[in-house]
Parts: C-alpha cells; sequence; structure tokens
C-alpha cells in the first residue's frame, strides 16, 4: 500500500503527461502481481466498493470531530477523502500498512454495516498519504489527473504492446487483469474475446471550430440530440454499452432480443416523438429520453410512454468479420443493407446530409435549431474506424449556443481543482421589469466557461459580496452579469422560474454590465424548443 | 457610564480607536496609523503617521517609499497616544518586524496580534504570549485540517529532491517578505552551504534582513548566471514568478512552493507546483488554538480568514468570541 500511495501523491504532482507516464509504468513494471493489477483498475476506474461511499467516510469522520467543523473543513478542502485523511487522529500505534491486494480483498468484504467498525481499522493501518489512497480507491474515481485512457497507454509502454490491442481487450477483462499482464508481460497468448459480448471503444470528433472541409472528401450526417450507445450482440448476448463503456442493458430491455445477428454497431439512442426527424420516423427530444435514463427497472408505462430506438451511425463488426479497417463509404454500404434486415420499430439509420458545397452545409446546420438537433458530424469518407479522437477524420460541428444575460445569485466551491474556490454559479433572470420591483429567478448553474484568473477574480467577488450564508452556498449581491451560453432550454420543475437549461457555461463576464439590463425569464421562455 | 470597550472598535477598514482617533493596520490611507507589519494587506503607504516597530519601518519604506510620519517603537516599549491610550508592541513571530500591539484604556486591555505564529523563526523573535481583556486573533489557517509539520522535515524533502536530480534545479516559490528569507535561513540551519540564486525582485528584502542581522549566507543573482551555474542550485522567486516565462532561464526546474497552503493536494495542482513545502508564517490550527487558550481572554474576536471554524471552536470550548468583518486582507501567498 505504501508503494502505491507513493504513487498516487507523486501523480497528483506530476503536470508533464509523459512524466506520469514512466511512473506508471513504472510502478507496473516493479510491482508483482496481483497488486499492479488491482493498481491498474484503480487508475482505469475499474473498482467498485458498493458499502464504502462516500456518506460513509462523513459518517466515520462526525463521528470523531464536531460535524461543524468536518463540513467546514469539507467544503474548503473540496474533497471528501482528502479532508479525512488530514482529519483522521492519529493512530497509538504505528502503522502497520497492508499490502494493496490485502486493501481490495478487505474492501471488498465490507458491507453496509460492518464498513462502520472494519474501515476504520484500516485507516488506523495507515499514516495520512496512505489514508488518502486509501480512500481514493474505496469510493472509486482517484480525480488524480489521470484517466482511463493514460493508465493503458502507462501499461502498453511498460510491456511495450500497443494501445490499441489493449483498449480492445480491455472490456473483456475483469480487476485484476491476470490474462493481461500474462499477455504483456510473459508473453502468454492474447486474452479471447471474440465470443463475449464486449465494448469496443468509441471513433470520437473533434470539433470543427474554424476548420472548412471539401464535401468531396467528406459526409455529413446529422448530429441527434440523444446518448451515443453501441449495441453489441455475441455469444448468444445482447448488450447495451453508453459512450463511456458503462453496460446499460438493463435500463433498456426492449433493444435486447431485436438484433438478429452478431455484430457491434454504433448508433444514438432515442425515444419516439415527433421533434427529431428522421427516415422512419421521429425522435423526441433529450427531455423525452432523460426519463429512460438512469433507472435500474423499467416499467411497462415508461417502455410505452417512452419507447427507445437506436438511430445507427456506423457498424464495427458484422457477423464475424472486423469492418473497422475499411474505408466510412464502405462501412456505410455495408449499414444501409444491414439497416433493411433490422426492425424499424427499433432501428433507423442517420441520413446522410446531402449539401451542394460547404457554404450550403452551414446554412443547412443553421436551420437546424428548431429541429433539437445538435448540429452535424462531418467524416472523412475514407476514414476507418478507430477508437478515440484522431485529428482529420470525424469533426462535430455544433449549432451555435444560445446566449442570455443572468446575474449570479448564488455561489458554492467547488471540488477537484477548483477546490476552495467559489466556482459554482446560479443564475437568474428577471421576472419582469427590474427597475418597477421585478425579482431575479434562477434558471440555471454553470460551473465551466472561465479561466483560472477569471475564477480568482469571481472567487474574490463572491467572497466580498456575500450577502447570506446557507450552509455551503453564499448568496451574493446582486450585480455581477454573467453573460450564459447553452444549447436548449426546456420547461422543467427543477427551477422556480420553471426553465432549465441544457449545457450551460458562462461565455463572458459582465463586469461592466449593470445588473438591471440582464435579460427577463420571457426572453429565455422564447427560446424554448419544444 | 461608557459601555466597557466602547472605544475600540471594529470597522470594515481596520480597528479604530476612538479615543486616539487612530486605527491599527487600516486599509486604506489615515491620518494615524498603528501597523502590526510589513505586508501589503496590513501596511499599506499615505499615511499621515505610522507608528511600528524600526524593522516593519525600513521594510514599509523600502515597499512603499513612505517615511514621513514614521514613529518608530521598539519591542517591549510603550507609546502613549492621544485620549488617554496606551500602546505596546510585542514580538508575534510573524515576519521581521512583526508585532503585536497591545492597547491599554481605562484600565481595559485588548491586543491585536496581526499575524503570528508559534514555531520557532531565526528571522524574528518569538510570539509571547501576554494576558488581556479581548484578543483580536487571525485565522487565515483557522480550519483543524491545517497543521503545519515540523519545518526540518520540508527542509529534509527539498535537499532530498535536489540531490536526486543533479542536473535540474528546485525552483522555490515563497512569499518576498518573509518566508523567502525564513526558507533561506532554514536551508542554512540544515547545513546548505552552496549559493542560493535569487529572482531579482527578492533581492532588496534579504538585503534589509542582512542589514537587520539575519545570516542568509552566500546569495546570487539568477540575472547574473548562466543555466549551467544553476544546476543542483536552489531557486528562490515570489509564487507568481513560478509559471511565469522568468522560469525558462533556469536549468529545467522542479518547482516547489513553501506556504502552509501545500497541505491541500488540490492547492498544490492549482498552482503547478510538483514539491509542495507546507511551510507557514501564520499559525496552524493547533497554535491558533492553543494560543487562545493561554492568553485565556475574556473575549476573542477573529480577523481574516477561517473565522467560522475558530468561532466553532470557541463556542464548543465556552470561550466567548465574534467574528469581524474586515476588508481588503486577503490570503496572501503565503
Amino acid at each position: 500500500m505504501e508503494e502505491f500511495a507513493a504513487l498516487i501523491d507523486a501523480l497528483v504532482y506530476t503536470r508533464s503527461r509523459n512524466e506520469k507516464l514512466r511512473l506508471i509504468a513504472e510502478y507496473l513494471q516493479a510491482t508483482p502481481d496481483p497488486d499492479r493489477g488491482w493498481a491498474l483498475a484503480a487508475l482505469s476506474d475499474g473498482l467498485d466498493f458498493p458499502a464504502v461511499k462516500s456518506s460513509t467516510i462523513r459518517n466515520l469522520l462526525k463521528d470523531r470531530i464536531d460535524p461543524v467543523l468536518w463540513t467546514l473543513s469539507r467544503d474548503f478542502v473540496g474533497d471528501t477523502a482528502e479532508t479525512a485523511s488530514l482529519l483522521w487522529p492519529a493512530p497509538e500505534e504505528p502503522p502497520s500498512p497492508p499490502t494493496l491486494s490485502e486493501t481490495v480483498g478487505l474492501l471488498d468484504a465490507m458491507n453496509r454495516k460492518t464498513v462502520l467498525t472494519e474501515l476504520p481499522l484500516l485507516m488506523d493501518r495507515l499514516d495520512a498519504s496512505g489514508r488518502y489512497a486509501l480512500l481514493k480507491l474505496a469510493t472509486g474515481g482517484m480525480r488524480i489527473g489521470v484517466s482511463s485512457r493514460l493508465a493503458k497507454t502507462a501499461f502498453a509502454q511498460a510491456f511495450d504492446v500497443s494501445v490499441d490491442e489493449v483498449e480492445e481487450y480491455w472490456h473483456g477483462l475483469k480487476p485484476p487483469y491476470p490474462e493481461l499482464f500474462a499477455w504483456a508481460a510473459d508473453g502468454e497468448d492474447p486474452p479471447d474475446i471474440e465470443n463475449l459480448p464486449t465494448f469496443r471503444p468509441f471513433m470520437l470528433a473533434h470539433p470543427l471550430e474554424e476548420t472548412v472541409v471539401d464535401l468531396e472528401d467528406y459526409a455529413a450526417e446529422w448530429k441527434w440530440d440523444g446518448i451515443r450507445v453501441q449495441l453489441v450482440r455475441a455469444g448468444g448476448e445482447t448488450r447495451l454499452y453508453s459512450r463511456s463503456g458503462d453496460d446499460i442493458s438493463a435500463t433498456f430491455p426492449e433493444l435486447l432480443d431485436v438484433l438478429p445477428m452478431n455484430a457491434v454497431l454504433d448508433g444514438e439512442l432515442l425515444v419516439r416523438g415527433s421533434t427529431q426527424g428522421g427516415e422512419a420516423g421521429g425522435a423526441a427530444s433529450f427531455n423525452a429520453l432523460q426519463q429512460r435514463l438512469g433507472r435500474k427497472t423499467v416499467s411497462k408505462k415508461m417502455l410505452a410512454e417512452y419507447p427507445a430506438f437506436v438511430r445507427l451511425y456506423d457498424v464495427l463488426l458484422l457477423e464475424g468479420e472486423d469492418l473497422r479497417p475499411q474505408p466510412w463509404t464502405q462501412r456505410r454500404e455495408r449499414l444501409e443493407a444491414l439497416a433493411s434486415r433490422l426492425p424499424a420499430s427499433h432501428f433507423d439509420i442517420s441520413s446522410v446530409v446531402e449539401a451542394a458545397d460547404f457554404e450550403h452545409l452551414s446554412r443547412i446546420r443553421e436551420g437546424s435549431r428548431e429541429d433539437a438537433i445538435e448540429g452535424l458530424m462531418l467524416k472523412r469518407k475514407d476514414s476507418p474506424y478507430i477508437a478515440g479522437r484522431r485529428v482529420g477524420y470525424w469533426y462535430k460541428w455544433k449549432r451555435d449556443p444560445l446566449l442570455v444575460d443572468c446575474v449570479l445569485m448564488y455561489a458554492q466551491r467547488g471540488s477537484g481543482k477548483r477546490s476552495s474556490f467559489f466556482s459554482d454559479y446560479t443564475f437568474g433572470c428577471w421576472d419582469g421589469d427590474p427597475d418597477k420591483g421585478a425579482d431575479l429567478l434562477p434558471v440555471g448553474k454553470a460551473y465551466s466557461g472561465f479561466t483560472d484568473e477569471e475564477l480568482k477574480k469571481l472567487d474574490k467577488h463572491v467572497r466580498q459580496n456575500t450577502i447570506n450564508r446557507f450552509g455551503p452556498v453564499r448568496e451574493t449581491e446582486k450585480k455581477l452579469v454573467f453573460e450564459v451560453a447553452f444549447d436548449s432550454v426546456h420547461e422543467s420543475k427543477r427551477h422556480k422560474s420553471g426553465l432549465a437549461m441544457r449545457f450551460p457555461r458562462i461565455h463572458r463576464i459582465r463586469w461592466d454590465k449593470p445588473p438591471h439590463e440582464a435579460d427577463r425569464i420571457d426572453a429565455l421562455r422564447a427560446l424554448i424548443a419544444d | 457610564m461608557r459601555a466597557p470597550f466602547s472605544w475600540i472598535k471594529p470597522e470594515p477598514h481596520g480597528i479604530y480607536i476612538e479615543p486616539a482617533d487612530c486605527w491599527v493596520d487600516p486599509s486604506r490611507a489615515v491620518d494615524h496609523a498603528l501597523v502590526t507589519h510589513g505586508h501589503a494587506d496590513h501596511a499599506r503607504g499615505g499615511h499621515g503617521r505610522t507608528v511600528a516597530t524600526p524593522e516593519t519601518l525600513a521594510i514599509m519604506e523600502l515597499r512603499y517609499n513612505t517615511r514621513e510620519g514614521a514613529t518608530p517603537v521598539e519591542y517591549g516599549e510603550t507609546i502613549r497616544l492621544k485620549g488617554g491610550v496606551d500602546a505596546t508592541y510585542i514580538p508575534a513571530g510573524h515576519v521581521l518586524g512583526s508585532a503585536q500591539i497591545l492597547l491599554e484604556h481605562a484600565g481595559e486591555r485588548v491586543i491585536v496580534t496581526g499575524d503570528y505564529k508559534r514555531r520557532e523563526d531565526p528571522t524574528c523573535p518569538p510570539f509571547e504570549v501576554q494576558k488581556c481583556d479581548i484578543f483580536i486573533t487571525e485565522a487565515t489557517f483557522g480550519l483543524p485540517v491545517f497543521c503545519h509539520p515540523p519545518i526540518e522535515e520540508e527542509m529534509a524533502k527539498l535537499l532530498d529532491r535536489l540531490r536526486a536530480h543533479p542536473d535540474r534545479c528546485v525552483l522555490v516559490g515563497a512569499y518576498a517578505l518573509g518566508k523567502a528569507q525564513r526558507v533561506i535561513s532554514e536551508l542554512r540551519r540544515a547545513g546548505h552551504k552552496d549559493p542560493i540564486y535569487l529572482h531579482g525582485a527578492m533581492e532588496k528584502m534579504c538585503r534589509l534582513y542582512e542589514e537587520h542581522g539575519v545570516d542568509l549566507g552566500e546569495l546570487r543573482l539568477v540575472a547574473d548566471h548562466g543555466k549551467d551555474d544553476m544546476r543542483g542550485a536552489i531557486v528562490v522567486c515570489p509564487p507568481s514568478a513560478l509559471n511565469d516565462r522568468w522560469s525558462r532561464r533556469l536549468p529545467d526546474p522542479i518547482t516547489a512552493m513553501a506556504s502552509g497552503w501545500m497541505r491541500i493536494r488540490q492547492r498544490a495542482r492549482q498552482r503547478n507546483v510538483e514539491l509542495p513545502l507546507v511551510i507557514s508564517d501564520h499559525a496552524d490550527w493547533g497554535e491558533l488554538t492553543r494560543t487562545i487558550r493561554e492568553v485565556d481572554a475574556h473575549e476573542n474576536w477573529i480577523t481574516h480568514g477561517r473565522e467560522d471554524a475558530l468561532l466553532r471552536w470557541c463556542q464548543l470550548h465556552q470561550r466567548r468570541a465574534r467574528a469581524l468583518a474586515l476588508v481588503g486582507y486577503e490570503d496572501e501567498d503565503d
């Protein structure tokens, strides 16, 4: 555990990507099985200990320190695990740290009840660094600036294998990945995933920004406003995966027995409706799809009210054949032929948008707003299907955001990189004429879109203009205007204003603009798309 | 009869002593100011008359060109102000010249600490505990997560890293007044005799410390040397220069920062610090609570910092306390 804790600490303080890769690779080379496998799982978010939640840690600490002091500390530090590791009373005995494997075994054996006695015993065996590593490991999501991809790249670098190959096997394996280490470190046969319904990494797109492409070389498709999914059938089983590779099959049972052949398909998950046009009928807005997301069980009523289907973008594998090396045009032909063999109730194909030239396409994109479409995708016609984001192959060309001027109302401290700064802002619009006594009603919350320099200024603004405190929330003087950018706005019961924005972010900070010139609720309401 | 302690008034811009028509650490120019120490959020120019220790006055003259109206007071010396108020300057252990100010009027005693710490510091005399009725304390690190480790450990961390990378340098970001000189002194105490390189902005303050009897060993200016001279050396700069273009002239620097905030991992990350050194010139949580206990005042007033938590602690320990909303004090780069 000390070596793992030292690795975590070193990673926290290392900026350079190469240096991070070197640190992880050295650890993986030097550490025996299965410890290194568990470490790799921890760094790539592959571990889950359901008994240990942030609330568990909170409760343990509140038994040991005044709850108010705990809350103030947690609020300032911005990270439960770190706060707890700092506040944990030093054990009387000198610590006798467990190995990483022993730690994983003990954490895995805990349940909601035993965790309250077992976790403290483990904490007492570690120093502050060890406790931090333990709690990060136990609650999942290390948040130390190491992505899953970086951890896999370090693995590939440590044993001189290809990271694409690692990605390919990854989702068919479980921590501590003995087959993966046997293959990469000991030269044994690669893991066999052919007959497993495993997730294959998605091909992703870069934002187009200022680039102009020639439509001779690129095909355009709509970027639909649902969620990107992969539907996989192999070994007699069908699974549905989200963009991050999470298995969401249980949430959409209607899609699990409608694929008649072995295949890996890439598409957009949508629910039936009338706002997002398509060849085989329309889809509903993202708001409707949201009713179905995140549920572990689905009622008949839900299935009937919000029937889900997949709008197909691409085909990766088909009946034992790997189509990924083929150019997009050929995969598209195969996809079109395939789509006709699939039930129209649950599948349609994302149509290609025809345009005379880029200028024409640009006009089509501008007209796409009322269709609740996110924008356009541009795919190079000769592009193979490659995991991840490669420059020059696929571009996403989102429509321009909507903008509205709002007034800062409340602020809260952020976490992670923004810990201890007031970085989460709730803002509102006027519910009438502010000069005639109208009030501000909250319309959204944003925590991105500003630079680190601006964050410092905003943090200072909040601290100097606090008029009320509600636990961790500060109410501020209503005097700062944000130009807020967002993708769309919908009816919602979450805010008193009855409106909710999608992807709101701070577009500009209008230090110069008087608050009474900010927009009114009516102006925002007029932008509702569905 | 006058209400007790009505002669001392916490205002947004400082502590006002009414009978003397005088302010402690005012954040704007006033006719008559008592200044605890030379940091910019406590000392600023433009006052008609400034009462401070000779060291603090020298620092203020260097930083803000203030010379007029300077009235020096030695540690332990009492001066009589208007309206029957006595002010005594007591060591605060924060930086060179830093003082607590004991104010006495009509038999009532009030101490304004300014900033302070309880750890040993080779650059200034240690904090003295004095009894009083009202203790006005800072709370920069007023949260129980703040516990500054022994400075020897941090020095060892720094010197270990230096030895492990003989081709690089360690660039230490340290507040130009106080922290930098303390770090250099502690390095000397830890047996580090090599020349230490300075960012130009540090030079004058280091010289001032030396003139006041603080031995900093051999100091060199980065500007006078090439990359190769600085391999395997320690370079000290203000925190703002850490990620500045300036640091490109250094041989592959390892970025370190000496600050109490380095206790929090994310704070170190926010500043792109690779080697966090938890070194502070402010009292940590243990020192703050110990000081409140030892001073054992009738009432504690808590100024800038994490006042909420210290208030809570006072409440839990049956000590009277209130928070003062002073403006202009900032979390300096301590």
